[in-house]
């Protein structure tokens, strides 16, 4: 038997999410997948996955479990939840290893909201339609299509050795000003009024906010007549406003069609922004053309490539500091933060 | 209600990786006809940077990678491809075809035949050979896996929604809503349409691994009242994976 974490406490709601699955929304599936895959991909990254490895993804409260078989290495990252390994705590944005009957808890979120947990290697249970993603409403991916339970098992596909990588703090996501949109595709539902209305205000995420979707709170939207569309296609970061006004941005696991206008569609590099946000957080929206949007999501990918290079390798017992690494993260200069791709919003 | 045909599509942005090819603004067999014609093409193209379609009632929802294939390239392919051939052809290899549904009507299968036929003057017989005697097109599969939204219900039946609606409905429900009929999944949906049976077929079932999913949109069905005591055999086969609806080329 293969190393396997088994959760002894499942958290309030964790699941196995990848980058979702795709080819089936026209089915009446919406593709899921982590509602903040900027944190699960660099906790697949800390530990030597691909970036679109299944991880664990854990919800304001995280888990416990106890390794089970052989060594495991992991990784979390994302919302600061406290880790602990055998009572001891340790660091977030850092890759582990442990050993069978070592037990990690993870606690509450001090801040955000989702915490990535990666596995060297990648979790060893079978896909369905394509993905790991768990998505419980359609009951599939993950473990029965459900959120983890106690006596789950995870068990690993890979083998523990590897680098410990970790991050440091100053290359962490930061997630700072407005959230971008572009807008339409039915803005011409609303009057110019609504649409000022909507890129001036501050909005309020209130606690109607789950994978499916964000309820936000704030001046109504000004609709230029009705407020009922022929259902068509929601996509991740579609902004749909009922006629109370107030949007509600569609997620990850939302419903795949709908019949209120959409005003405006959250740019992909914003989006796990809202992953992190929690009941009471603000967020001010600002308009950028579909084009800035392009150039945006190519500055994410340069962004995640940044990330990856600037993971350092812990020295541990017979690994040493490589130099090459070093160099890369500029450790060595102590130049890194003013032209760092990190730092643009 | 515009006559589409004469129009070529509206392309509105959604974010950076969506493109909405927009054919009306109605629900209208000849517009739903295009949405599925163009989904169709588009599927049998080979484009990279496509992740997927979605058509619906009056819009083809076209979600791609940004990084791949650029929003200028898809529409200049989307606008070639404008009027798109109606030839039924599928993704899958398989054609547009028409499905027949066994379905027990009324009683625990069906809780509101009675009212609905009361509503409108009519037996529950009469309702039941209305139901079933109408040809329907699956417009679109939206807001759970599975569930179809069917067009062509006998105007005679035409139902307004419940004004209370129902937190769960019964797994596999036949119903009306408005001027449309639907068959829902085996899960229990929320939903404010009237239920006049219960079909043993799953529209979507994940453990069926080569047919996870039944009716496509642009598909036909025609429903078959079954008596009662052949529901149960039935829902067991469908249940062990059979798919207990008939399948005929359109």
């Amino acid at each position: 038997m293969g190393a396997c974490l088994v959760v002894d406490r499942p958290g309030l709601f964790s699941s196995l999410q990848d980058f979702g699955r795709f080819g089936y929304q026209r089915f009446g599936i919406s593709a899921s997948g982590a509602m903040d895959s900027l944190a699960m991909q660099a906790a697949n990254l800390l530990v030597g996955n691909e970036r679109g490895e299944a991880t664990v993804e854990l919800t304001m409260l995280g888990l416990s479990a106890v390794v089970e078989g052989g060594p495991l290495r992991l990784a979390l990252a994302g919302a600061d939840m406290a880790l602990t390994i055998n009572g001891t705590a340790a660091e977030g944005w850092s890759a582990h290893r442990l050993a069978p009957g070592d037990r990690i808890a993870i606690g509450a979120a001090r801040q955000g909201m989702r915490a990535y947990l990666a596995i060297a290697g990648g979790l060893d249970i079978a896909p369905t339609l394509g993905s790991l993603s768990t998505h419980s409403r359609s009951t599939i991916g993950g473990i029965d299509g459900r959120a983890l339970r106690t006596g789950d098992r995870l068990p690993a596909r890979g083998e523990s050795a590897g680098p410990r990588l970790a991050l440091p703090a100053p290359y962490r996501p930061r997630g700072e000003g407005p959230i971008r949109v572009v807008l339409g595709p039915q803005d011409d539902f609303f009057t110019p009024e609504g649409i000022a209305t909507f890129l001036s205000a501050r909005y309020r995420v209130s606690d109607k906010v789950d994978r499916m979707g964000a309820q936000l709170e704030g001046p109504a939207i000004a609709h230029a007549g009705g407020f009922n569309i022929v259902s068509d296609g929601i996509m991740n970061g579609s902004i749909q406003v009922p006629g109370n006004g107030r949007p509600l941005i569609l997620l990850a696991d939302r419903q795949t069609t709908g019949g209120y206008p959409k005003i405006a569609t959250v740019i992909g590099p914003d989006l796990w922004r809202l992953g992190q946000a929690r009941p009471g957080d603000e967020f001010a929206f600002a308009a950028v053309t579909a084009e800035a949007a392009v150039l945006a999501a190519v500055e994410h990918e340069r962004r995640i490539a940044a990330m990856a290079a600037r993971m350092i390798e812990l020295a541990s017992a017979g690994a040493a500091l490589s130099s090459e690494r070093l160099l890369a993260h500029n450790l060595v200069s102590g130049v890194c933060s003013a032209l760092d791709p990190l730092s643009e919003p | 209600m515009k006559t589409a045909q004469a129009l070529p599509p509206r392309l509105l942005d959604a974010g950076e990786s969506g493109l909405v090819v927009e054919f009306g603004d109605a629900i209208d067999e000849q517009v739903n006809r295009e949405v599925i014609a163009l989904a169709d093409a588009l599927d049998a193209l080979p484009l990279a940077g496509i992740r997927e379609v979605v058509p619906t009632y009056r819009s083809l929802l076209v979600l791609f990678d940004p990084l791949v294939l650029s929003r200028e390239t898809l529409r200049a392919r989307v606008l070639a491809l404008w009027p798109p051939r109606a030839d039924g052809r599928q993704s899958h290899g398989t054609r547009h075809g028409i499905w027949h549904v066994p379905v027990a009507y009324g009683g625990e299968h069906g809780v509101d035949l009675d009212h609905v036929a009361r509503l409108h003057g009519l037996s529950t017989r009469e309702v039941v050979d209305l139901h079933s005697g109408a040809e329907y097109r699956v417009y679109m599969i939206g807001f759970a896996p599975g569930f179809a939204y069917l067009g062509g219900l006998n105007e005679a039946i035409h139902t307004s929604r419940r004004t209370d609606p129902r937190l769960k409905t019964p797994p596999r429900s036949v119903s009306i809503g408005g001027r449309q009929a639907a068959v829902s999944p085996p899960l229990e949906i929320p939903s404010g349409w009237h239920l006049l049976g219960q079909t043993p077929v799953r529209s979507y079932d994940p453990a069926r691994a080569e047919r996870p999913f039944l009716f496509a949109a642009g598909d036909t069905i025609r429903f078959t009242p079954i008596p009662h005591a052949e529901y149960a055999a039935l829902c067991r086969a469908a249940e062990a994976g059979e798919i207990v609806a008939e399948w005929e080329p359109a």
